[in-house]
């Protein structure tokens, strides 16, 4: 077992509150992560240092917001190996990314007949706008289907691909199940059928590197709140050639060079796709936290959550009535379980009364839901911060929810 | 207080495990579905209503323990009630859910919910198959909790 929670814990201040008499167990970072004090600190420094809008002042703040809006699109630049700064599109988070390429370039590439993959698993932000642009233009979506073990079908996923097949926009990792899934293989085979693929990394990004052209994806969407970073703030890659195709999604503010009542002349991207003022802060932020995370270091992070992720596994399964879903082999640290006869919410409250933080609910994957025959589950989320004392926590506070319930 | 006192007290568990008047009712006069598309509380409220008064009520679905008891009290207390009664039932009920339990407001068995008002993010579960109710009396077939 790593030391990693000794040398990071200290570095994120919450965990020193105390919930319902507690010390704070923090399991929920599948939905939002813990900030660490340099995330903190250095969205702060952008309010009471330089304050002032990119790009268009001639003055010393404005140069100064400037430099470090665009210092943070370089880290994000090489965080993802992405060949250029301008691949790097900042947008609200990883919703707003991909409904930025389906407006834009699903608006503009994708015509009546034409077919996208997606998977069972996929986040509503990842079904949604997929589905608003088939039923405006009259495309078809096709679902590769998941196993019981929460694994995809890749045979099916075969089958699916086709000369119609346009886009394949797939989650890499799965925030319910955990699941992760070879997108090596699918943006390979998809690549083989003349198909674009959209890789949405937002669980995956603040555990697993990420190298967007040893991929060789066309889209990459993050989001900087999951990664230690603010919200309200997240990342599209695409390739330097989509994006110079892409019109523009949103007008205003950096988006154009000149504007007549006659005639606009678009900027080019990624500026194109920052319409209005940017949220400059968020994009600072997440710099810092790419750095945090890399100053840790991926190894050091993976093996940390993997022994907590293994450790609760088997505390959750010595509990009678408790069944985990998602069993995938290759997981991130996502544990979705119900307890027999306990609804998640229900599962949810005693544990918060025990200072345990967890998601119930339907995570946004209500088609997953369906699929497992669920109509919730309870969540736990392993990060940097857990130790194997908050695996105990969890396991205990489980054995009290049966108690007071069954 | 400890959340067992304070939310889940031995009344609503025992109506979770033993939901009472839990099935569909056949001829009943009033329907209506109560979804809460955030946790997946999911009921169906039936009444049958003759000359202006709840003769029988039932329920069925799924959902937490809170929102399950809650539905199952509900129609024990609906049964004999006018439409105007069990309306203001409801509004007496849904403000102990949402402002600090008024003890001199005696709701009998429902004063068990009395806790919920410290769990804002459960007052839905309570009030589900009451806005479900709600509705039915109004000739709507679904019901809303916002």
């Amino acid at each position: 077992m790593s030391s990693l929670p000794d040398k990071v814990r200290s570095d994120f201040p919450i965990l020193g509150k105390t919930v319902n008499g507690h010390p704070l167990v923090y399991l929920d970072t599948a939905a939002t992560a813990l900030k660490p004090r340099s995330v903190i600190d250095a969205v702060e420094q952008v309010y009471g240092q330089f304050p002032a809008n990119v790009h268009r002042g001639v003055h010393t703040l404005s140069r100064e917001a400037t430099a470090a809006y665009e210092g943070a699109r370089g880290t994000v630049r090489s965080f993802l190996n992405a060949a250029r700064s301008e691949e790097i599109v900042f947008t609200s988070g990883t919703t707003g990314a991909i409904n930025l390429v389906a407006h834009s370039w699903g608006a503009l590439e994708l015509e009546p007949g034409d077919e996208v993959i997606l998977s069972h698993m996929e986040h509503h932000s990842n079904i949604v706008p997929w589905k608003m642009l088939c039923d405006a233009k009259g495309l078809h979506l096709k679902i590769i289907p998941v196993a019981d073990n929460g694994e995809l079908f890749l045979e099916a996923f075969r089958a699916l691909l086709g000369p119609r097949t346009k886009l394949v926009s797939i989650v890499h990792a799965s925030n319910m199940l955990g699941t992760v899934n070879p997108i090596e293989d699918i943006i390979r085979e998809s690549h083989a059928h003349g198909a674009k693929v959209l890789v949405d990394a937002a669980q995956s990004a603040p555990c697993l590197p990420l190298d967007v052209q040893a991929l060789d994806c066309d889209f990459l969407a993050f989001s900087g709140h999951k990664l230690f970073g603010p919200t309200g703030i997240g990342v599209l890659y695409a390739k330097a050639d989509l994006l110079e195709m892409m019109p523009p999604f949103m007008g205003g503010g950096d988006m154009i060079l000149s504007v007549s009542f006659d005639e606009i002349c678009y900027n080019k991207p990624p500026y194109r796709f920052e319409a209005g003022t940017p949220n400059i802060a968020g994009a600072v932020g997440l710099g810092r936290a790419i750095e945090y995370v890399l100053d840790i270091g991926f190894d050091a992070i993976w093996q940390h959550e993997q022994d907590l992720l293994e450790a609760a596994r088997a505390a959750l399964e010595e509990i009678d009535g408790v069944r985990i879903i998602g069993t995938a082999p290759e997981k991130v640290a996502i544990l979705s379980f119900v307890i027999e006869g306990v609804h998640p919410h229900d599962t949810g409250s005693i544990l918060d009364s025990c200072g345990v933080a967890i998601r119930a609910g339907h995570h946004c994957t209500q088609p997953l839901m369906a699929r497992f025959g669920v109509p919730a589950t309870a969540r736990a989320a392993f990060s940097i911060y857990n130790t194997m004392e908050d695996v105990k926590r969890l396991a205990s506070a489980v054995r009290k929810v049966q108690e007071i319930m069954l | 207080m400890n959340i067992s006192d304070e939310l889940y007290r031995a009344t609503i568990l025992e109506y979770n495990r033993e939901p009472r008047n839990f099935r569909t009712l056949e001829n009943a006069t009033h329907v209506a579905h109560g979804l809460n598309p955030l946790c997946g509380d999911d009921y169906h409220v039936y009444l049958r209503v003759e000359d202006g008064v709840v003769q029988e009520a039932s329920f069925d679905g799924h959902g937490c323990a809170i929102s399950k008891a809650s539905a199952s009290m509900m129609t024990l207390e609906l049964k004999g009630k006018t439409i105007a009664e069990a309306k203001a039932l409801f509004a007496r009920f849904h403000g102990m859910l949402t402002e600090k339990a008024d003890l001199s407001d005696d709701l009998g068995r429902l004063n068990v919910f009395s806790g919920v008002w410290k769990y804002p993010e459960r007052v839905k579960c309570a009030s589900l198959a009451w806005h479900a109710m709600d509705s039915a009396l109004q000739g709507k077939e679904t019901a809303s909790t916002e």
